[in-house]
Order: structure tokens, then sequence, then C-alpha cells
């Protein structure tokens, strides 16, 4: 959880916004730190958390949230957390061929034209758990969090199958239970010509789903050992708001978290 | 007391009230030719090119992919997965290496020699240094505190030291080869079969090898996969010659699976593609996403940069493009993106590119000679001083 991102988003564990559909996108640069300051976030806010992580091992975001102050091993045990590791269980889909239950959810690596509903199956049952009776703890609302929706075009799925996915998720974890979805969506450049399969597309149709859009970008003036990047963040219109809001922070990742600021205030500049 | 146990997978809590866990240095796994590394802890194996590990943040990371963008003629990624090849050799790691255009001997044959301390020859050994024994005529007398420093003469094989340097105007002696475990696969023996299906069959391969590893040796050992122009037409792909390729998607399952099982287990993974030959950028992308460690070498080799003075001292360009985050948030990033590859008569090796600072006044004195003589005036006395 970085402290200068939740005042930026005017939330915090204790008070958020419920009903949420917040995008993280980026084009040409990494925007995976924002995943590692939700997952922990809501951790600490105490919601149940349902972790689609496609993209990496859970050691790696239990080493990174070890540094944020949040054990996954631990949420994962008490059931905070359910985590769906896609590389470890892809390798049994398709080297082993094993099409037994627990599979089920990556039945788009068999069949990548046949759609996500395996796996949207598998993301109701985990949010619609109840607390344990054992440890007596209702949590918070559900949480979905995604990481790298676009490595599904590089399996294969089509673009329409994934905002398909997504919209079921919007409907059953945002509307139905007032819950909060997260997603990260890598992009390519925006001239790229062939864009009828492309990330572009998937992330054009995500904007327009969302509440809130978070883009990162590298520096439009070239490489910077200091400054990783900027965010660009974009609100849309609410019940106070009568516009959609836009702004642009630079932001620089270190070891334990990252550090915004305003455009041109970097600490190597001033 | 129980000391809960890390390996290298993560970090398995077996009910502690706390989630601190000590870190000592005895958790990680010894294996020859690794080290950890300075930033997190990351068990990092040499690349073979020792200007390269220090460009990619130390080394590669055991557990990863790296992506090599082919230069043109494939000359230079070709000499960097021999390198690659050699340093498993040297430092007795297993190898595989699946290729479709060359045989995987013949890329085997052409490995550079590695340059050793000890010039008296070098010895095949599997022993480690005798320990020292009293009944030993050879026991010290006088200086007996030296008995158990490590001999001078070390046995090849069990060198320890991260990188080595090579020799790339001669080639590996075969025994030193032989030696070296070594698994291939080679694309054109294999019965052809329908798009796509050949790069599965590459996966089953590796997978069957990564079981053996995993299961026959007590001593644990790194696996180093070569995976030459993958991607190419001779894959059964046609990624590379169609704009719209109809089974762009084979390729990129193949690199998550590949990732999956890298991260599964103790190897490392170099994959050669021929970018220039792909058409289509976002598949270049997404290959590029799908990889942790990317890098493209572009040469001179034919192109109007040959004759440019900046570049009068090197081969080509190196551009790291991708640069991994693991198990943290930061990466390593690099002082500066402007580095350049040169192949010396012995050695491979990258630098920052320079630029020679423009000092001399004969420098600019040329370049406005070239332009008054374009303007069509004759040039007469003070030069510099025409306007």
């Amino acid at each position: 959880m970085f402290p200068e991102l939740n005042s930026i988003l005017n939330s915090t564990p204790d008070s958020f916004k419920s009903s949420d559909f917040i995008l993280v996108s980026d084009r040409r640069a990494d925007a995976s730190f924002l995943i590692h300051h939700h997952l922990s976030f809501y951790l600490r806010a105490g919601c149940k958390v349902c972790f689609l992580g496609l993209v990496q091992s859970f050691s790696h975001y239990s080493a990174v949230s070890q540094r944020l102050g949040v054990s996954l091993a631990q949420a994962r045990e008490k059931g905070q957390l359910v985590f769906f590791e896609g590389l470890k269980n892809s390798i049994g889909v398709i080297l082993q061929e094993d099409t037994s239950q627990e599979t089920q959810p990556l039945s788009y690596l068999r069949t990548p034209g046949a759609g996500l509903e395996g796996l949207f199956r598998f993301v109701e049952r985990s949010v619609r758990q109840s607390g344990d009776g054992y440890a007596g703890e209702s949590w918070g609302p559900p949480v979905l969090l995604i990481d790298d929706l676009s490595v599904l075009l590089s399996l294969g799925v089509s673009v329409g199958a994934i905002l398909d996915f997504t919209l079921y998720c919007q409907a059953a974890v945002c509307s139905e239970l007032q819950g909060n979805v997260v997603i990260l969506v890598r992009c390519e450049e925006e001239d790229a010509d062939d864009d009828e399969e492309g990330s572009n597309l998937l992330q054009r149709g995500l904007v327009h789903q969302c509440n809130l859009a978070l883009h990162v970008e590298g520096l439009p003036t070239g490489y910077c050992r200091d400054i990783h990047g900027q965010m660009e963040v974009w609100w849309r219109q609410g019940e106070e708001t009568i516009y959609n809001q836009r702004k642009i922070f630079h932001f620089k990742v270190h070891d334990k978290g990252a550090s915004f600021f305003a455009r041109g205030t970097s600490s190597a500049v001033l | 007391m129980a000391a809960p146990v890390r390996g290298m997978a993560g970090s398995i809590s077996i009910g502690n009230t706390t989630s601190f866990q000590k870190k000592t240095r005895s958790k990680l796994v010894s294996i020859p030719g690794t080290r950890p590394s300075v930033q997190n802890g990351q068990l990092l194996v040499s690349s073979g090119v020792s200007s390269l590990d220090y460009v990619i943040g130390g080394g590669l990371a055991v557990g990863t992919l790296l992506l090599v963008e082919e230069d043109r003629y494939d000359s230079y990624s070709r000499m960097l997965l021999k390198y690659f090849l050699a340093e498993g050799v040297v430092c007795g790691h297993e190898l595989f290496l699946a290729s479709a255009r060359d045989h995987p001997d013949q890329i085997m044959q052409e490995l550079p020699s590695p340059i050793v301390d000890d010039v008296a020859g070098m010895k095949i050994s599997e022993g480690q240094s005798q320990p020292s024994d009293p009944e030993n005529p050879d026991t010290m007398k006088i200086a007996w505190r030296y008995q158990n420093q490590p001999k001078v003469q070390i046995a090849l094989a069990s060198s320890v030291r991260f990188g080595h340097y090579y020799d790339v105007s001669k080639t590996m002696e075969p025994e030193l080869r032989q030696a070296a475990k070594c698994h291939s696969f080679y694309q054109l023996q294999e019965t052809p079969v329908t798009t796509g299906s050949s790069l599965i069959k590459v996966f089953v391969k590796t997978s069957l090898y990564f079981q053996v590893l995993a299961s026959a040796s007590k001593v644990r050992n790194v696996l180093r996969l070569g995976l030459h122009s993958l991607g190419s037409v001779l894959w059964g792909d046609d990624v590379c010659c169609k704009d719209n390729p109809a089974h762009c998607h084979a390729l990129t399952t193949f690199l998550y699976i590949l990732r999956g099982l890298l991260r599964t287990s103790l190897s490392v993974a170099m994959v050669t593609v021929p970018s220039h030959l792909i058409q289509n950028r976002a598949v270049m992308g997404r290959i590029i996403r799908l990889s942790d460690t990317a890098i493209a070498l572009e040469s001179f080799k034919g192109s109007e940069k040959e004759t440019n003075p900046l570049y009068k001292d090197y081969h080509g360009l190196l551009h790291v493009r991708q640069l991994p985050r693991l198990n943290c948030l930061s990466c390593e990033v690099p002082d500066t993106k402007d580095l350049a590859f040169k192949l010396k008569r012995k050695q491979f090796t990258i630098e920052r590119l320079h630029l020679p600072p423009d000092l001399s006044e004969t420098v600019s004195r040329v370049s406005k000679t070239e332009l008054a003589a374009g303007c069509g005036t004759t040039a007469t006395g003070n030069k510099h001083l025409d306007f």
C-alpha cells in the first residue's frame, strides 16, 4: 500500500468506494506495482480478495507483499485470499492433459475459441463464499484482482470473449455484491496497424466500463533514472463531480513502495 | 526448535505466531556457477559474457527467460547463444539445445574455448581438492598454516567462479564438451506435424528433461535451455512471413508455458527470435512481455551506420528492452541505455557508447568545409569565417 497513492485517490483501508471498477493499464511500461498496491490495500481493509495471478508465481507476490507489510500465505490460510495460480496450473493442462475439476478455470487453454466461462465460474464461486464457520470472521465486500488480462490475448482468447468475461465479473462483483474489481491490461503502441485483435481494443472497451483508470507510461521526453514514468489518473464523473477529472503524476518505484509527485517536482530536479 | 525451511520456491509457514523469518545464508542452494544477487537475493547464473551480466543486473536469474532479438544476419545472437552454452559446460550445468536450421551438434562444436588460469593443462576430474591427510607425505611442515588453503591448480570441472572468459578464435576441446550433459532437439529430424504442434513437441521434451532432472539427481543442478531462432519459418510457424499470422498464438502460448516450467524448476532459458522478420509489432510486443529479460542486437553490417564515424569502434548496438522485477517492486535501473557491442579478435564485449569529444578544431573545420563547398562558393583563406 502506498500512502501517497491513497491520498491521491482519496481512499484509505478504512473508507474506500465500493462497487468500484478500476482499470490499471500501461503502455510500454510496467504497471504491476499498482497491482501490488491494491492487493495489500484490500487485504489490509479486510476484504475477501480473489486474485487471478496469470503471469507470475505466488511466491513473487508473496515476497513483494511481505515488504509492503502483508502476509499472503497467512491470508490464504485464513480464507481471506483466494489465489489462482495461472502459470503453475497451465503446465498441468497443456502437458499432462489434465481434465479434472480443478483445471476447469483453465479451459481457455484447451479451447481458446470457447471463451472464459470456466474462469468466470471460478471467480463467482470464490467471491460468493461466505466466511468460514471456524474462524467466525466475516470479511468485507469481495474484491477481484486480475494481474494481466492481456496475457489471455497471447493465449488465443478473442477480445470479445474477454470483454464478455469482464462484463459478467462487473455484474457479479460490483453490482450484486457491492465489491470492487481491479484489472491490469498491458497495451501496445497506439499506432499499431492491426488492431482488431489487439490489446488497444481491449483497453478502450474497459475504459468505457470503468470508474477509475490509472494509466502508466514512460516519460514523453525519454528515459530518466530518477523518474520512472508518469501515471495518469482519470475519474469518471460521480455524485460529487459533474465532469470527468484527469490528473498526471510522476512516480518513482523503490524497494518498499512508490512515491508520487506532481510533474516537475522530483527530488532530482529541485 | 524447528526453524521454518525456506526453499527456492517460497516460504512455507508452519503455524508461526509471527511472520518474521530470519534469512540465513545456509538456506540458499549452493550450486557451482551461481551466486545470489545483491539486490534481492535471487540466484543468478552468468550468461557467459560478463559485460552482458553487468547490463542485465548481475546475471540471469534462475527461473527466468532471456529473449534475444536477433540481428539481421544472426551472427552476434548466435555468438551469445554459444557463450551461454559454453558457460554451462564450464560450470558443469546441464544443457538443452533446440534448433531448426543448424544441427545442435554443429552449434556445440563451435563453442568458444574458455581461458583458464592454469596453463599447464586442464584436468577434467570430478573430484574436489583432496582434504589434508596427516599421513600424506605432502603435508607441509614449515608452512603448515597454509595446508588447508585450496591449491592454485583448480580442475576445470569444479570451477566455482561466477563468470568466465572465452577465446572466440578457438573452439572448445571435445573432451570438455563431452563431459557436459547435453540434450538436443533438432526440428528437421522430427516428423513433420501441423503448425504449432512442433512447439508443443519441444516442450513435451523439455518437461521430460525437467522431470528427469528433478527426480534423478541428488545434487541439484541448473539446466540451461538454448532455443535458436524461435518463430522462424523452419519451426513451422508463420509469424515471420505473414502480416496476420493464422496461428500467432502458438509461439506466445509456448513462451507462456515455458516460463511456467522455468519458474517451477532450477533452469534458465535463452531464446533467440528473428524479430526483424516479424511484421506485426503487436506480436513482438507480446513476445517481449512474456519473457523476463529482453535485449535486442542491431548490427551495423550492411547498413549505412557501418561507415558512420561515430560507430567506427563498434559492431552494433545493444538495446535493453525489458528488465525483470523478480520478487521485488523495483528492478535494476541501468545507468544508460546507449550500449554498443564489439567483437574483438578474441572477445565479445558490450560497452557504453561513447561519443568522441569534439575537442580538436580540425573536426569542426572539416564539416564546415563541406558545407562551404556545397554552397558553390570557392573556399579561400580562413574557411571557418565564411558565412
